[in-house]
Order: structure tokens, then C-alpha cells, then sequence
């Protein structure tokens, strides 16, 4: 079990074939207060970089982008009704949409958590 | 870039208390404290906000009979108001199409006039050029602080006894806490509140003493928006503009009975036929059915998918519990609940045409 993230601040946990995506405590720190998610359904297939989620919040609609390609195979449906989850438990319970790994070598292209503290750091 | 922005009285205050300071109007304004939005919204409409819009511009008009100089800008019926009574006006351009919105009060000898920041040099400009007779004076060493929601009369009156007698769209000069200001019990949350001209130098200090209440929190720009919209008010620049007349924005209220039939305003002759002939398109509220926000700029099409109008202001009610609206649509469509689309990022949503206000204003009538 892995994390890894990308420099649009989601966050990727790897278990075998699969992966859970979700935006960080950073993201939606800045993001502030969110009102509106929705994720992809399950079958849905991306190529990385597409736009697979929308978030908003009070302020903005963001996209959420999709860190590898690979096929949905679940949509957080909590989200629908809390949007707020992703507020108070980003890297939990706010989590967006699980997907297969449809090429392995892209997880080379995303950054470990040293990597991307280091990135938000040079940010502030 | 921030050295390119202007600053108002309080910037220190609003960094040293953790806004999060955006680029507004060429000012750097704080758009939100560490309390965010959402609560800062329902902090004022359940208890009491304190916003710094000391980038809006305050000047007195003076002059022999000024009420009737302002009246060949603005349909407003100036002539009428009583001294010291304050009301919502329009500066006119020739083609019918709004200027800007203004407040204007009736101080006897003189008017005190509060226009946006976006357009206060332009506006200043257009006055001091349309009426040479008069003299504008531009008030640059005043401050104004909004003080809004329910508890705002109790906590005001506490630093100046008896302003909390003072009725909706009224003006007075109090000492609140011994700084001499300039108060008026008006505001855009639709909330009961106050609006405080204050001396540039004594800003800061009457800020932190009304922050020290217990009622009283700093409240951003991005509530300040989100406020204004519930309760159905127009953002200059995004409902109304040069492009927009009176009564496609909705604003007939704000074109006074007896201006109809003088005239003697700019652009009468289009608000006339506006109001003879009816309009094309105009400005209504728009409810989202589902939980997505439409923002501005989102194309409203009818049930047949052909486009009838654009969100001019959309975003999430923390009041209302869920999307909200303004927009223009074809006239056909105006009335309230006529079923609509949203066109949102490619996918059609469906809405409808709601009352405006989402959220009822309350404000203190005596």
C-alpha cells in the first residue's frame, strides 16, 4: 500500500491493481468551504490528465483530474449527499472515485509524500 | 502584483487577523478569514459581521438646489427624499444602460453620495463634468465599515446610545465610542445593519472595538457576495451594467413615478419605451434543481434546448441550503416557475425560474 500525489494536489492510494483518489488537506484548505461533488460513475474509463470530477466550492467549481488511466470502478456516493466529507476527512472518508491501474508505469510520473510536502512548501 | 494594488485603512488588521487577501477592484481585500465563507454568511445573517468596504467611494455633492442637479443623472426621485433619508440609485448613460448603482443622501445643503470602487474615478469624473455648477468633493480621508445582521443595532448601540432608533434608509451623525461618524442604517445583506463613514485615522481603532464583541466577526468579500445574492441585491458589472436598462434589471422601483413623466435623465426616452412597449429580456432568479451551482455566464435554455438567457450571478446559498441564482432570460420565460435548463459544464440541469428574494430581507422599520 502506497500513497503517491500529483502536483494538482490529489492524492493516489495504489493497493495492487487498484487505486483510490482523492484531493489533500492542502487542496481543500485552499479549495475552503465545498458544496458540490460529483464523481465519475464506475465503468467510465480516463487517460490521465482528463477531467473525471468536479468539486466546488462556495467560491469556485474546480476540476478533478484524472492522476492515471485506468477505468472507474466506483464513485464516492457520500459525497452527493456530504460534500462536507471532503472538507473534514480528505484523505478518509472524502475520498472522490476508486479506478484500475491501466498502466503502471504512470504512477512513476506522481510524487511521493516527501516529494509533494516539499512541493507545497515551495508554494506558500 | 500586490504593490500594484491599492490598500484600504484596515489591511493591516485583515492580514494580522488571517484573511486570505485577494486582488478586488485594484484593491487587495480580504475575500475570507480563517473562519471561510460559509460561516462567516451565516454569522451575519444569525448574528453580527463587521466588512471593511472602504474601497467603495464616498464624496458630497454641494450646490444651489442639488437634489434637482443629481435628478439629470439618475431616475431616482431625489426631490422627494426627506433630509437625510438615503436611496438606491442609478447613473444613467444616454442609451438607457446603467452607469453604476449609487446610494444617495439627502443632507439638506448638500447630497452624500457611496459608489462602487470599480467605477468611483469614472463616476466622480461623469458627475464633476455633467454638472460644472456644482462642486464634488471627493471624500479620500474616510473609511466606511458595514455593520450587518440581527445583533448589529444591539452591539452599535452600546458605543453610541440611540442609534439604534435610527430607521431603514436613514442617515445620522453619532460619536460611536467617541469617534464622530457618519452613520447610516442600511447595508447589502439584506439584513438589518448600519453603514459607518468614519475618519481614515480613527478606522482601525473602531474596528477593533466593535471585533471585540462577542456578537461580532470580520467578514470577507466572498460572503459579502454570497449575502447579497440570497437576498436577490445586483452586483454592478455582472447583473447590471452599460448594456442593461432599468427595467430589463428588474429596477423599476428605482425609476421614480414623477421622473416618468418629466424625464430629464439620460437614456429616459429607452426606460420609457422599456416600460410602454415592454422588454426583450430581463432580470429574474433562477433556482437550480439540483445540488450543482451555476455560476456566471452559464446559458439558460428552455425545455427545447434553445438558448433564452445567461447566469449573470450563481452560486451556493449557505442561507437558502442549496444553488442560487440571477440571470436574464427572454421575458417569455420571466414567469416564476417556469421550467428551464442549465447548461453546465456540457450537461443540461434543470431549474426554474424562482421569486427573488431566496432568503427575506429584514431590515428595521421602525
Amino acid at each position: 500500500m502506497t500513497v503517491k500525489y500529483t502536483e494538482d494536489h490529489e492524492w493516489v492510494l495504489i493497493e495492487g491493481d487498484n487505486a483510490t483518489i482523492g484531493i489533500t488537506e492542502y487542496a481543500q484548505n485552499a479549495l475552503g468551504d465545498i458544496v458540490f461533488v460529483e464523481v465519475p460513475e464506475a465503468g467510465t474509463e480516463f487517460s490521465q490528465g482528463d477531467d473525471a470530477a468536479v468539486v466546488e466550492s462556495v467560491k469556485a467549481a474546480s476540476e478533478v483530474y484524472a492522476p492515471i488511466s485506468g477505468e472507474i470502478t466506483e464513485g464516492n456516493a457520500a459525497l452527493e449527499d456530504e460534500p462536507a466529507l471532503v472538507n473534514t476527512s480528505p484523505e478518509g472518508d472524502g475520498w472522490f472515485f476508486k479506478m484500475t491501474i491501466g498502466d503502471a508505469a504512470e504512477l512513476e510520473d506522481l510524487m511521493d509524500e516527501k516529494a509533494y510536502n516539499e512541493f507545497c512548501e515551495g508554494l506558500d | 502584483m500586490s504593490d500594484t494594488l491599492k490598500t484600504t485603512p484596515l489591511h493591516a488588521l485583515h492580514v494580522e487577523l488571517g484573511g486570505k487577501m485577494v486582488a478586488f477592484a485594484g484593491y487587495d481585500m480580504p475575500v475570507q478569514y480563517p473562519l471561510g465563507i460559509l460561516k462567516e454568511h451565516l454569522h451575519t445573517r444569525e448574528a453580527c459581521g463587521l466588512f471593511d468596504v472602504s474601497h467603495m467611494g464616498q464624496a458630497l455633492l454641494k450646490g444651489a438646489d442639488v437634489q434637482s442637479a443629481i435628478e439629470s443623472l439618475t431616475p431616482s426621485d431625489i426631490k422627494s427624499l426627506p433630509i437625510d433619508g438615503i436611496r438606491y440609485s442609478l447613473l444613467m448613460n444616454d442609451e438607457g444602460g446603467i452607469r453604476d448603482d449609487f446610494m444617495v443622501t439627502n443632507r439638506g445643503d448638500h447630497l452624500y453620495i457611496v459608489v462602487n470602487a470599480a467605477c468611483k474615478d469614472a463616476d466622480f469624473a461623469h458627475i464633476a463634468a455633467s454638472l460644472p455648477d456644482h462642486t464634488l468633493e471627493i471624500l479620500e480621508d474616510r473609511a466606511l465599515l458595514a455593520l450587518q445582521g440581527p445583533k448589529a443595532a444591539e452591539v452599535l448601540n452600546r458605543f453610541a446610545p440611540g442609534v439604534d432608533q435610527l430607521i431603514f434608509m436613514n442617515m445620522g451623525e453619532y460619536d460611536i465610542a467617541g469617534i464622530p461618524c457618519l452613520v447610516s442604517r442600511s447595508g447589502y445583506t439584506g439584513e438589518d445593519g448600519y453603514e459607518i463613514s468614519v475618519p481614515t485615522a480613527q478606522c482601525e481603532e473602531l474596528a477593533r472595538k466593535l471585533l471585540a464583541e462577542a456578537e461580532v466577526e470580520a467578514i470577507g468579500l466572498g460572503a459579502r457576495d454570497s449575502l447579497r445574492l440570497e437576498v436577490g441585491l445586483c452586483l454592478y458589472g455582472s447583473d447590471i451594467d452599460t448594456t442593461t436598462s432599468p427595467i430589463e434589471g428588474s429596477l423599476n422601483w428605482a425609476v421614480g413615478k414623477r421622473r416618468r413623466e418629466e424625464g430629464g435623465f439620460p437614456g429616459h426616452d429607452v426606460v420609457m419605451k422599456h416600460l410602454a412597449d415592454g422588454v426583450e429580456r430581463k432580470r429574474v432568479g433562477i433556482k437550480p434543481l439540483g445540488r450543482a451551482p451555476a455560476r456566471a455566464h452559464t446559458e439558460i435554455a428552455d425545455m427545447d434546448g434553445n438558448v433564452i438567457g445567461e447566469i449573470t450571478s450563481g452560486g451556493f446559498g449557505p442561507s437558502f441550503g442549496g444553488p442560487v441564482a440571477m440571470g436574464y432570460v427572454k421575458t417569455d420565460f420571466a414567469k416564476v416557475g417556469t421550467e428551464i435548463q442549465l447548461i453546465v459544464r456540457g450537461k443540461t440541469m434543470p431549474a426554474e425560474i424562482a421569486k427573488l428574494p431566496f432568503v427575506p430581507q429584514r431590515y428595521y422599520k421602525g
